[in-house]
């Protein structure tokens, strides 16, 4: 057997934070190499929000009526964006729980590896893997006709709130994952992300559900990123007269950075609170 | 190493859930180069003390050193002297078992280079050449353990830490991990390990603590310990229990205690010192009195009967205690 040397434990900030960025880099590639071994499960993956755009665009399409006239497939599409932000929840606690339970979250832990990069690390990947996961549907919603009317810039600007509203979400799945202590735990979220989704403004106005209702679902912080896209690629949208309608644009900002301010720190203390 | 010759040092060591005390002022010394096993029911604290030393738990109280370094202060340098198998098999299923190799060998900060030849060295050691390009989750029971063990050791640790390294496997599997780990011990390895099983404490370590709600009620080597409960033991199960008193009287003159008669089972047991020669004598005897028996067995004492004798009661009291 050969002699193992391994470099010894850094001892300055530079040199951590060297580690930490490594260590990261190194954890989210244990991810993209589960992708070239599962080529059929990024499939099937990427293929489900694909699935939902042409099941709504072209099956109930055709009975929604579309505010102002416009075609209903140009309305869909930012929302479909929106939730597949959203439903990326899932794929983060999935992850999360099972690495936790199977014990490699406890492995990496014993390692001497930087302990920040095992959430940065599940946190890049899944920011990757849904930047490719909106890069196929935008590609998709081009294929069914969906455009947008406002330029490039405007364009990128809502893409950009779209992955803010995931990167927001991440520490939410990340924190759920790691307090979730089974898979039925899992399971409940999966089930209860569905009408999370659909309680907002993505398929039906707000303002024709009854009024308790239709004010969670104006104020859902999907329906916020959802309208605002709508707004920056120039889609037809829901309008309204509501506050919460006419700001959407800045509340796809706030929002986003209220539930990082909640959850990014209870995630922190949570993944801390494993040595207790 | 500590300059004290010990690799693990734990003293006092405490850990509460709420009004639970996994741990209650647990001690245990390990040499360097030695075995010790830590024997105990299910909830008796042997996991809190393993995730303790392995930096993965904070103590309640009492202090660990492991490696001769502190296991609270000193956490990253004790990390580079640890391998840790936990009570499943900590690999990526998905990866191949040379793939899973690579990262971690990576996490371990080697370059790439040596990342590989470690993977393939490893991968010789523990026989997962020929699967080294399967997905993990094809693996036997066995063979995952094997690639569990193979991670652990990517930075040759001085000290390995195995939380039940055999339960959940088949006899075959079991037989496979125990010879991975015997290598390991030539070779200097000083292992601390968790067991429900005597016969796997005895076969594995020098020195057995038996620990119980939380700490360390008995410790000495494998024959020190069977021979204070009074070591291997004779089972007789008759055709008849008619017969029961009769072969209780053989058994107990030939082995010269005290025979455990169950009417349920129509079985006589008792504790035996020379194995072979009381298999043959009492085989004999009940021969010579004209008795049928229908299995004579000879066997280690289990757990049951180690903590009966210890504390007075059954394992499996544990919650109701």
């Amino acid at each position: 057997m050969t002699v193992v040397v391994a470099p010894p434990v850094p001892r300055t900030l530079l040199e951590r934070l060297r580690w930490a960025v490594v260590d990261a880099w190194t954890v989210t590639r244990r991810d993209l190499a589960h992708w070239a071994r599962q080529p059929a499960v990024v499939v099937v993956a990427l293929l489900f929000p694909v699935m939902t755009v042409l099941m709504f665009g072209y099956l109930f399409g055709g009975a929604m009526s579309v505010p102002g006239g416009g075609d209903y497939r140009e309305f869909l599409l930012p929302g479909m964006f929106a939730l597949t932000m959203v439903f990326g929840i899932e794929a983060t606690m999935v992850a999360v729980t099972s690495d936790a339970a199977k014990g490699v979250t406890d492995r990496f832990r014993s390692m001497p590896m930087a302990p920040s990069a095992v959430v940065a690390g599940r946190g890049i990947a899944d920011m990757l893997s849904s930047t490719v996961g909106l890069a196929v549907l935008i590609a998709c919603g081009l294929a069914v006709g969906w455009r947008w009317h406002h330029g490039a810039g405007q364009a990128l600007l809502g893409v950009g709130l779209l992955l803010l509203l995931r990167f927001a979400l991440l520490w939410v799945g990340i924190y759920l994952g790691l307090l979730a202590r089974s898979p039925e735990v899992v399971t409940a979220v999966q089930i209860l992300v569905w009408p999370l989704g659909f309680l907002s403004n993505v398929f039906v106005a707000p303002a024709t559900m009854p009024g308790w209702l239709g004010a969670v679902a104006a104020w859902n912080p999907l329906s916020a990123t959802a309208a605002a896209t709508r707004e920056l690629f120039g889609n037809p949208g829901w309008g309204g007269e509501a506050w919460i309608a006419e700001n959407a644009l800045a509340m796809a900002v706030v929002w986003p950075l209220v539930l990082l301010a909640v959850f990014f720190p209870l995630s922190v203390r949570r993944f801390q609170r494993l040595s207790r | 190493m500590s300059e004290t010759g010990f690799a693990v040092v734990a003293e006092g060591l405490r850990k509460r859930y709420g009004e639970t005390r996994a741990l209650d002022g647990f001690d245990v010394t390990v040499p360097a180069g030695t075995v010790c096993g830590l024997l105990g029911p299910n909830g008796a604290g042997k996991t809190t003390a393993i995730r303790i030393l392995a930096t993965l738990l904070r103590p309640g109280g009492g202090r660990a050193e492991v490696a001769g370094f502190d296991v609270v202060r000193q956490a990253a340098q004790v990390r580079h002297h640890i391998g840790l198998l936990g009570q499943h098999a900590a690999v990526d299923e998905v990866l191949s078992g040379r793939q899973n190799l690579l990262l971690f060998g990576r996490l371990y900060h080697l370059d790439p280079r040596a990342a590989r030849r470690r993977a393939d060295e490893l991968l010789d050691q523990f026989a997962l050449a020929g699967a080294a390009g399967k997905p993990a989750r094809q693996y036997s029971g066995g063979m995952r353990r094997r690639l569990d063990l193979a991670i652990s050791l990517i930075l040759a640790p001085s000290v390995l830490f195995l939380d039940e390294p055999t339960t959940g496997l088949d006899p075959r599997g079991r037989n496979e991990v125990w010879q991975a780990i015997r290598e390991l011990v030539a070779g200097g390895t000083t292992v601390l390990l968790t067991t429900q099983y005597l016969d796997e404490a005895d076969q594995l370590a020098d020195r057995i603590s038996v620990i119980d709600h939380g700490r360390a009620i008995a410790e000495g080597t494998p024959d020190q310990l069977k021979s204070e409960i009074g070591g291997d033991r004779i089972d007789v199960v008759l055709r008849s229990a008619d017969e029961l008193p009769a072969a209780a009287a053989t058994v107990g003159r030939v082995t010269g205690a005290d025979p455990e008669v169950d009417q349920h089972t129509r079985r006589v047991s008792a504790p035996v010192r020379d194995r072979v020669a009381a298999l043959t004598e009492v085989v004999r005897a009940l021969d010579d009195s004209g008795i049928t028996a229908e299995d004579i067995a000879l066997r280690r004492p289990t757990l049951d009967e180690v903590f009966l004798h210890l504390t007075g009661r059954r394992a499996d009291e544990e919650v109701a205690a």
